[in-house]
């Protein structure tokens, strides 16, 4: 009978989680992706501790030095360590990139749902707002509000929420677009659902995939808003070292010591690098339909 | 004891165009205990009857528009939303066209069924669960326990079907509205599934409003049919009768085109042209483009519904005296 042959198919329930890392193992690129961010963290995490140089401490006899095996970075105008610094430099990268992308996904992702769900003005109204905000450069956006709510890491965070949530929320909404009419929800209905049950519940979850996707990938960009930002004199306030900022601060000395310009650079090219990997590797890894018994 | 009474239900929907009325005034009763076969061609309205039974016309841009829906003496067109959430997956119940999709994917099918008793009943996790596996195993799903854990892509279509009809079981309704359950199923599958809805409501007492374009299914399942066509009620009767001497040359067409064995080559019969749109429903009898008895006066004049003599009601014009006299 058929329902025996089915009853030999049945494998006992592997966890969804562990057969995600399962598959990013066998991602090389997303494998790479992976380990960049995770040294990121960690070096963001223990800064102090692996530096071997303070971040802050200036030492006027050796400006400007070119790498050496005492400071194989070099250093900067004021004599410090740059390496150092990029070390330190990280947190801020790392800070502002996360709390940022959070912060925008949240907006984002509670105010598309609604949008595609409800329809009607909500959804008409959030159209109009994605679209002028999608109008504007994004880095005039960002410097017209961090001019109105002042410099500082803060004001930096807020300023890339308020550039990108748009950008989640159209994501999700065309989503939940496709999804709300998925005959599933029509049979959740017919059990007794609520709207808030439907939408949270069941069309969340199929539709959060890509959002994750695109978040991992802003996290990258949001890194590099804030270092145009810092680069700006926007940012982090000195003595706190960010990437933006270093770079900024080393164009007057291109010429005569460009290690103070290229490593922070490349520090940042490789984390936005590992950011974008780790992205493209999730968009295959969160595909439920994926998941087939394998 | 009556059931489920619809009475003259019209149902509009809202559309680029204007509004169109796919169910222009229909009518059938069920009892308790009773299986009602609700059978026509795609397009006929079948399963926007079975929307508007369940309150889910408001989702889709569409209202009743006239009529009434009395289930247990309670008028359905005059309940809160609130109160209509209460009564879906407790006292009614649908189960959805398509097995395949009728299951959210990012969840264990056993948490879903979980999900609906827990939506109606005052019950712990554990209950749930225990009660969960319970029906599916009623409903002869094997492995039940492992089942319960599995997602839906991991299951086939009979199994899938199994547990949506589980999920709306498990609540104990009153009525349940099957909406061609089986299409998506093959034949030694279908036939396990039409078996196990029989028992279910004879062992439950629940009335079943079978929506399907299997006569075969009707004939067997069924104790009365209400045949649609156009957004109509053609024909309805105890299954019996209307199998026998269909009296609508609709039905009567409709029962010319199941193949016989025996049957020469080339020999199948086809109803002539379409079912007409929503949008494009014609004047008089609806049927009338496409009937052979078809005379002038069925262009121009909509029939109205008869009794005959053999238990079936009919809504055609052969019927009524004013046709014989007319032609």
């Amino acid at each position: 009978m058929e329902t025996i042959q089915n009853s030999e198919n049945i494998k006992p329930p592997a966890n969804r989680w562990l057969r995600r890392v399962k598959k990013l193992k066998s991602n090389k690129a997303g494998l790479v992706g992976v380990i960049i961010i995770a040294a990121l963290i960690f070096v963001a995490i223990s800064a102090d501790f692996i530096s071997p140089y303070s971040f802050k401490e200036q030492d006027f006899s050796i400006m400007n030095s070119p790498p050496s095996t005492a400071h194989f970075m070099g250093t900067d105008e004021f004599g410090r360590d740059v390496f150092s610094r990029i070390l330190h430099g990280s947190r801020i990268s790392v800070y502002v990139g996360v709390v940022s992308v959070g912060l925008s996904v949240f907006i984002g992702v509670i105010l598309g749902s609604l949008a595609g769900y409800y329809g009607g003005w909500l959804d008409q109204g959030l159209s109009i707002v994605t679209d002028l905000t999608w109008s504007l450069p994004e880095i005039l956006v960002a410097l017209l509000l961090v001019a109105v709510v002042g410099a500082g890491i803060e004001c930096v965070i807020i300023a890339i929420a308020v550039t990108y949530w748009a950008q989640y929320a159209r994501l999700i909404r065309g989503q939940i677009l496709m999804l709300k009419n998925e005959i599933y929800v029509e049979a959740t209905r017919s059990l007794g659902a609520t709207d808030f049950t439907i939408l949270f519940k069941h069309l969340f979850p199929n539709a959060i995939a890509p959002v994750i996707v695109a978040a991992t990938i802003g996290i990258g960009q949001a890194i590099v808003l804030e270092a145009t930002l810092g680069f700006l004199g926007m940012g982090a306030q000195p003595p706190m070292p960010s990437w933006g900022a270093m770079m900024s601060n080393g164009t007057a000395y291109l010429f005569i010591s460009p290690w103070v310009i290229v490593f922070p650079g490349l520090a940042m090219m490789v984390t936005v690098l590992g950011f974008n990997l780790f992205g493209d590797a999730l968009v295959d890894i969160m595909d439920i339909r994926e998941d087939t018994l394998k | 004891m009556t059931l489920l009474t619809v009475e003259n239900l019209k149902v509009a929907f809202k559309t680029r165009d204007g509004e169109v009325e796919p169910l222009s005034g229909i009518s059938f009763d069920i009892d308790a205990g009773e299986i009602l076969g609700l059978v026509g061609e795609t397009g006929s309205g079948k399963s926007v009857t079975a929307q508007a039974i369940m309150g889910l016309l408001p989702f889709l841009d569409g209202r009743v528009s006239g009529g009434r829906l009395l289930f247990n003496d309670q008028d359905l067109l005059a309940i809160s939303e609130k109160q209509y959430q209460q009564l879906r997956g407790n006292q009614i119940s649908l189960i959805s066209q398509n097995p395949m999709t009728s299951l959210d994917p990012v969840y264990r099918v056993g948490d879903q069924i979980v999900e609906g008793l827990k939506l109606h009943l005052a019950i712990t996790s554990d209950a749930a669960r225990k009660r969960a596996v319970d029906v599916m195993t009623s409903l002869g799903i094997p492995n039940a326990e492992k089942v319960f854990h599995q997602y839906p892509h991991q299951l086939s279509g009979g199994l899938k079907q199994r547990i949506v009809i589980a999920m709306g079981l498990c609540a104990d309704p009153k009525l349940l509205i099957a909406d061609e359950p089986t299409t998506a199923l093959d034949v030694t599958v279908q036939a396990q599934i039409i078996e196990l809805f029989k028992q279910t409501t004879q062992k439950h007492n629940i009335g079943l409003i079978m929506i399907t374009h299997d006569l075969g299914i009707i004939a067997q399942l069924c104790d009365k049919v209400v045949v649609m066509y156009a957004g109509n009620v053609v024909e309805t009767g105890p299954v019996a009768s209307v199998f026998t001497e269909p009296q609508h040359p609709y039905t009567q067409a409709l029962l010319d085109c199941i193949p016989k064995l025996g049957m020469a080559d080339r020999s199948l019969h086809a109803i002539p042209g379409n079912v007409p749109s929503v949008s494009t429903f014609p004047d008089g009898c609806r049927y009338h483009p496409r009937c052979p008895k078809a005379t002038p006066y069925c262009m121009k004049n909509t029939p109205e519904t008869l009794q005959t003599k053999n238990n079936t009601k009919v809504k055609c014009h052969q019927f009524s005296p004013q046709w014989r006299t007319a032609s």
